[in-house]
């Protein structure tokens, strides 16, 4: 027992990034690796646990520790070398992915994989182990990883590449976290020739459709991304939109040096004349499932002719920065992601299933996104040889019951079928469902590595007390 | 007792929590019970461990979840307070409810002037209060958030014969308790001041008055305190009565007041 309290100003109320959860938590922005050490020392005199935290972009509870003290790293956001010959770069954890682009790509390179918003940190990145619409072809963000550096609880700095510390590389990515925090990282990036990308996008009227579509295009394409109407049932049910890219070629774009240029590729300020960041508020109405039924078929439509047209890295990509806020137009009770990746043979039956459930209950997802995966070698990997389908739930004070058990049907469902869950979105899954999916080897395996870099258990967040508890 | 393993809160199955000091019997374990079948997680916090550990395991069999814990704590063990607050909350993973229930009643005779028995409720139901509604408050004023509930008493708005010392410790909480709110309401933290009446509890046996009127249990006392909480109320009578009541001998003049018998 310490005879000082950690000071009431650092106190502060945490949200996720669906604004369906907040803690509190002592706020701590370490600005370096002697400052992350100092924190540790903190935590362990005063009996609290840490956890660290990048964005805030989790939709569920990776970056929230309730009661505890969580340090946040955006402040280490720096660039510490970066090579535009061999695309190489190391980095702070707090450098956010638009930071990232921003330095890189006027010379050419891309991130090799981006999740779908910017303001994620390569820290954040990593702990999750991000994909984007390109990981059947380049696995998740921890394959680009030539090595980085980090701080355990116990004080000891280390350093990882798949050759040296192979153990720990392959489980700190993944490891949400929670065996300790990131100092630097040095990521591969990838040559582009321009700063276009050539994108096509048609309906699909079901889901076999859609699945097959994502299937059959994902050889050919560098990126592919479906876009699934979780409202329309019968025939419909699971129909949506199918986007694939590529890369352009050098002979393809005839100004690759205009294109390449971050100011070429900045997101529109505004739509159709109106400012985007006010436009949260006109989505608001179309919570209500039955408008949000009325656009989803309008967009169907719209896109059964086809369309082939090009579109910037940034544009393709960060979807969710499109509109600024936008989760904030679900409501007071925020929104939940529930994603679940499925092998090839099962995602059909699996989804069919899913969709019909949620449809018959009343409690239609907004949004359904489906991609193309393939499965890595990380501890805590979420990928499978298959699909996976991410669908957006608004949170009510009404449905808030139904939905949490219709949640746990769903993933018992999932589970049996062989699929897995992403630790960065799905927040209602159990210690005992993830103990299932991943196998009782890969958790003990990961206990066995926290006992060993963090043996004082220092490190947890809310998510890892939920799914390891 | 060991760390406790709370189901964590998530989006869908949200929790709110909260500390009783004060919760090994009467109306503190009555509220317990009652905000642990509303779903709160609850701390408990006592000096008598068997008494806590029984209601313990009673709420958390009652629950089919753990939703209560204890901490054995005496509340004139003032410098420990502030860490144990950081302890419990990092425990609980939050804290949204503030119940500060400790109380004694030392009875003295009319003819008895005891110094050494008058110190010591006031160390517990004034001292006390302070100590712990110190750093709680410090707490929720950072966090813009949160809930204080101080259980004064009726006998807090009147010096009477028979309990100088309860009587004050009771008005000073009270008055202590309009001057956090004055302080914390524009910060979003709301603080509840009970008054409860005659309520069959352990401090009633010993010190109660021969004649009782308008007596009710701890748990009608503790439904009557939720029902403040959950409509955000300031002051309240418990039972509603008392208001009235109270409203009067607030006005009896003291010349007339002094030649009353109680």
């Amino acid at each position: 027992m310490t005879t000082t309290t950690l000071p009431y100003e650092k106190l502060t109320v945490l949200e996720n990034f669906g604004h369906s959860l907040h803690a509190q938590a002592y706020l701590y922005k370490p600005t370096s690796a002697e400052q992350i050490e100092q924190t540790f020392k903190l935590a362990k005199q005063h009996g609290l646990k840490v956890t660290a935290r990048g964005a805030g972009r989790s939709y569920n509870d990776a970056a929230l520790n309730g009661g505890g003290l969580v340090m946040d790293l955006s402040a280490m956001n720096k660039v510490l070398s970066w090579n535009a010959e061999t695309g190489i770069i190391t980095a702070q954890p707090g450098l956010t992915l638009e930071g990232l682009w921003h330095v890189v790509l006027p010379h050419s390179w891309w991130p090799p994989v981006v999740s779908g918003t910017m303001t994620t940190t390569l820290g954040g990145c990593l702990s999750s182990n991000i994909h984007g619409k390109n990981n059947f072809r380049m696995g998740p963000i921890g394959e680009h990883v030539l090595e980085f550096s980090a701080i355990l609880p116990t004080g000891a700095q280390i350093t990882c590449s798949p050759q040296k510390n192979a153990d720990l590389f392959y489980s700190m990515i993944s490891g949400l976290g929670m065996l300790g925090v990131f100092t630097s990282i040095t990521l591969q990036m990838k040559k582009v020739q321009s700063g276009l990308l050539e994108v096509r996008g048609w309906s699909v009227p079901n889901l076999k459709a859609h699945l097959q579509s994502l299937a059959d295009n994902a050889p050919q394409a560098d990126y592919t991304v479906g876009w699934l109407d979780a409202i329309a049932g019968g025939n419909s049910l699971g129909r949506g939109q199918i986007h694939v890219a590529r890369y352009l070629h050098s002979d393809e774009d005839p100004n690759p040096r205009e294109t390449l240029k971050v100011k070429n590729q900045m997101l529109p300020a505004n739509i159709m004349g109106f400012p985007k960041s006010l436009l949260y508020h006109f989505m608001t109405p179309f919570r209500l499932i039955p408008l949000w039924g009325m656009v989803n078929t309008a967009k169907y439509i719209m896109g059964m002719h086809g369309e082939l047209f090009r579109q910037s890295h940034a544009a393709f990509h960060f979807l969710l920065d499109y509109v600024p806020h936008w989760e904030l137009a679900y409501g007071r009770g925020g929104l939940i992601q529930y994603q679940s990746f499925l092998p090839k043979e099962t995602a059909y039956d699996t989804w069919s299933e899913i969709l019909k459930i949620s449809q018959k209950r009343g409690l239609q997802s907004h949004l359904g996104v489906t991609k193309r995966h393939r499965p890595d070698r990380f501890l805590l990997s979420h990928a499978v040889d298959g699909f996976s389908l991410a669908l957006d739930f608004r949170v009510t004070n009404a449905n808030r019951a139904r939905m949490a058990q219709m949640l746990q049907e769903f993933d018992k469902i999932v589970v049996d079928a062989g699929g897995r869950f992403y630790f960065a979105k799905n927040s209602e899954t159990t210690a005992a469902t993830t103990r299932r999916f991943l196998g009782a080897d890969a958790v003990e395996r990961f206990k066995a590595l926290k006992q060993r870099t963090d043996p004082y258990e220092l490190l947890e967040s809310d998510l890892y007390r939920r799914i390891f508890g | 007792m060991p760390e406790p393993k709370f189901r964590p809160a998530t989006p869908l199955q949200p929790r709110k929590r909260a500390i009783v000091v004060g919760a090994s019997s009467g109306i503190g374990a009555a509220l317990a019970r009652k905000l642990a079948r509303e779903g709160y997680l609850v701390a408990l916090l006592a000096r008598r461990e068997k008494h806590l550990k029984t209601l313990c395991q009673e709420i958390n069999k009652t629950s089919g979840e753990t939703r209560a814990c204890y901490y054995v704590h005496d509340v004139t063990n003032y410098p420990a307070i502030p860490d144990l607050l950081q302890h419990i909350v990092n425990d609980l993973g939050g804290l949204d409810l503030f119940i500060y229930n400790t109380g004694i009643q030392n009875m003295v005779r009319l003819d008895e002037f005891n110094f050494a028995a008058d110190r010591e409720t006031l160390e517990i139901n004034t001292m006390g209060a302070l100590a712990w509604l110190n750093p709680v408050a410090a707490m929720f004023h950072a966090l813009k958030a949160g809930h204080i509930v101080g259980i004064s008493s009726v006998a807090g708005d009147r010096g009477r014969v028979g309990a100088p010392a309860y009587n004050t410790s009771k008005a000073a909480l009270t008055t202590y308790l309009e001057a956090l709110r004055n302080r914390l309401t524009r910060r979003g933290v709301t603080v509840l001041t009970v008054k409860p009446g005659f309520v069959e509890t352990d401090l009633l046996h010993v010190a109660g008055p021969r004649r009782m009127f308008w007596l009710i249990t701890a748990d009608q006392a503790a439904n009557g305190i939720w029902n403040a909480i959950k409509n955000h109320k300031q002051t309240v009578y418990v039972p509603g009565q008392w208001a009235l009541l109270m409203l009067v001998i607030r006005h009896i003049p003291s010349i007339i007041f002094r030649k009353l018998s109680f």
